[in-house]
């Protein structure tokens, strides 16, 4: 298998797999697990019939994802009752999120850090009380420290002492360099309470905060699990709300999000076959193609391929993020510190 | 992308996918691994890949990156005369990091009349060759990496890969085992010298048949001859620190392992020499009920 177009075949029509061979089962595997889309294809797939031993597989990866999102919803637990005396709203973001408002987007995703974000004002604020209740920073480096402070859309990441786990503190969507300038505090007066007392953004912020994720803020690492999550919330968002799409392009608007919103449609609709309002997606752009290519450059041996589609789009995520100036001075300090670039 | 040679191959319950840039490795694998039984269909729980940093180092001084469908960032790349035991770490990482049907302790494990014996501890604590001296003399070989245990029932499930045999070890085997039954000798790795010794046909034959736990030993080696008693939370925190998968399987981890330490007879044993290690544990287990 020379791309991860079989994986995006199975979450688009789960009964395509019963055709597979035993070898395509594992090449299908590898490219799931390489793409963190294992957890999200075996809940696909529950009422397909597959092979004995895959099916194993498969039910290893909904246990592991089940306990994967119950380990999310107490590690925010714990930094909510960390910021117990903090007045303000504490927004959980990307897959914690998902879980704790119950999307299917939530289902069988998998989670890394915990995301939260609060005004930019608190910022001091919430820091010192995470310090206090034993998060510590993961990379006391004067020049990223300050890098991040004065350029990112979220503090340096902490991890907990005992707990081993990361917690990213934002203020915003995006990196403050970067082109787009999301309405932070619309997505704050916006945010709607859960029954703990934390937040989740309101669904079209939501779905354009994983948008900005995909297209203004990385090299698409992780894009098609991306996309997914980008199908799945369209899909459900759209079919509760018949007035989701009007929001959702006013809101864009207020993100300066409008291009990458149609981009990321286009392409749900291309890959995912989500169901798109024509106006919001735009017309095929020639560049649609490149993303794809990246989207799927990976190979049946959980392979990444086409080193230099991924080479251009990780140039891309730099330009994107910092103008050509401030991009020559960032990358001469980290030159001269003996660092390379992440991979 | 280069192409990739793989191969299949089944250990107790877990089938993996072996792909490798060279040929080289996997000759050496089939040749190890020929007696056992072959997979059914070609589905596998886990792919291991075998291949080069950068693209030219498939030629030039050729060294072996182990990645995989479960990885570390961090794991050091081992020259191409070591491709085999790249492939054996490369399967160990798949099922440490990713195995969630059993709890896997890193322990060796053999049988007799149904009951096991099961030897944890630090390496360097000599289970590996305790199981493989065992196996020689009328216990069944389970395996000398992973105990695997049945999350319902609390069996145990062989996992009888390759012994892999360290410095000293090498030597003692030598003297019990033929020539044809061993692998070819690594010298100098990160580990030491390796050399890998095929399990007896009994073993791999049997591999589909569990055995009740009955016995726990941490041997140490290098100590004058003793049995000790070990309190039951010891043995518990001991455990858990000796399991890859006990955090990852959460609650039901938990379950199997409190069974496990609650129902079987546990010592602490120090020796010397293989013969005194066979003395001490024929007198533990003829005692057994």
């Amino acid at each position: 298998m020379r791309d991860s177009l079989p994986l995006v075949r199975a979450l688009r029509e789960p009964t395509s797999v019963e055709a597979l061979t035993g070898s395509q089962w594992s090449e299908l595997i590898s490219i799931a697990r390489a793409e963190s889309l294992i957890g999200s294809l075996a809940h696909r797939l529950q009422n397909v019939s597959v092979p004995d031993r895959v099916r194993a597989v498969l039910q290893d990866a909904i246990e592991a994802h089940d306990l994967a999102s119950q380990q999310a919803l107490w590690e925010a637990d714990c930094a909510r009752r960390a910021l117990a005396d903090y007045r303000g709203k504490i927004v959980l973001m990307k897959g914690t999120a998902y879980v704790a408002a119950d999307l299917a987007a939530g289902v069988g995703r998998s989670i890394g850090d915990l995301d939260i974000m609060v005004a930019r004002d608190d910022l001091p604020v919430v820091e010192s009380a995470l310090l206090d209740a034993a998060w510590e920073w993961v990379k006391p480096d004067p020049y990223d420290d300050q890098y991040y402070r004065e350029h990112m859309h979220e503090l340096p990441p902490m991890i907990h002492r005992e707990r081993d786990r990361m917690i990213d503190v934002h203020h915003t969507t995006l990196p403050l360099t970067a082109r787009p300038t999301p309405d932070a505090q619309a997505i704050l007066d916006n945010a709607i309470a859960l029954e703990n007392g934390l937040y989740v953004m309101a669904a079209p912020d939501m779905l354009l905060h994983s948008v900005a994720h995909l297209f203004a803020d990385g090299d698409l690492a992780g894009g098609l699990r991306n996309l997914w999550d980008i199908n799945l919330l369209v899909r459900q968002f759209s079919d509760a709300d018949e007035e989701f799409w009007m929001e959702l392009n006013i809101r864009a608007k207020t993100h300066d999000l409008v291009r990458e919103l149609e981009r990321a449609l286009r392409l749900a609709a291309r890959l995912y076959e989500t169901p798109v309002y024509r106006f919001s997606a735009g017309q095929t752009q020639f560049a649609d193609y490149f993303y794809v290519r990246r989207l799927l450059a990976r190979d049946g041996y959980g392979r990444e391929t086409r080193k230099l589609t991924r080479f251009a789009f990780y140039v891309r995520s730099h330009w994107l993020r910092m103008p050509p100036l401030m991009l020559a001075r960032h990358l001469w300090t980290k030159w001269r510190k003996g660092g390379t670039p992440p991979k | 992308m280069a192409e990739m040679h793989q191969i299949l191959l089944k250990i107790g319950p877990a089938a993996f996918r072996i792909a490798s840039a060279w040929r080289r490795p996997l000759e050496e694998l089939e040749a190890l691994y020929g007696d056992y039984p072959a997979l059914t269909d070609s589905s596998v729980d886990f792919t291991v890949r075998l291949e080069p940093k950068k693209p030219w180092r498939r030629f030039i001084r050729p060294s072996v990156h182990i990645g995989g469908d479960f990885w570390l960032p961090d794991a050091a790349p081992l020259p191409l005369a070591q491709g085999l035991l790249a492939a054996e770490m490369g399967m160990n990482l798949q099922m440490a990091l990713g195995w969630r049907r059993h709890l896997l302790l890193h322990a060796s494990s053999v049988e007799k009349d149904g009951k096991a014996l099961v030897m944890t501890g630090l390496s360097g604590s000599g289970k590996s060759t305790l199981s493989a001296m065992l196996a020689e003399r009328g216990w069944r070989f389970m395996g000398d990496e992973f105990a695997l245990l049945d999350l319902e029932t609390g069996d145990l499930v062989p996992f009888p890969r390759l012994i892999s045999l360290k410095n000293k070890a090498i030597e003692t085997m030598q003297q019990v085992v033929p020539e044809h039954r061993f692998g070819p000798e690594m010298k100098a790795t990160p580990k030491g010298d390796i050399r890998h010794l095929i399990p007896p046909k009994a073993a791999v034959a049997r591999m589909d048949e569990t055995a009740r736990p009955a016995l726990l030993l941490f041997p140490r080696f290098g100590h004058a001859p003793e049995l000790r008693d070990m309190g039951q939370s010891e043995v518990f925190v001991r455990l858990t620190q000796a399991s890859t998968n006990y955090v990852a399987l959460g609650e039901s981890g938990f379950e199997a392992l409190t069974r496990f330490v609650d129902q079987v007879p546990t010592k602490a044993m120090d020796y010397q020499s293989g013969e005194q290690a066979e003395a001490l544990i024929e007198s533990l287990w003829s005692k057994l009920p």
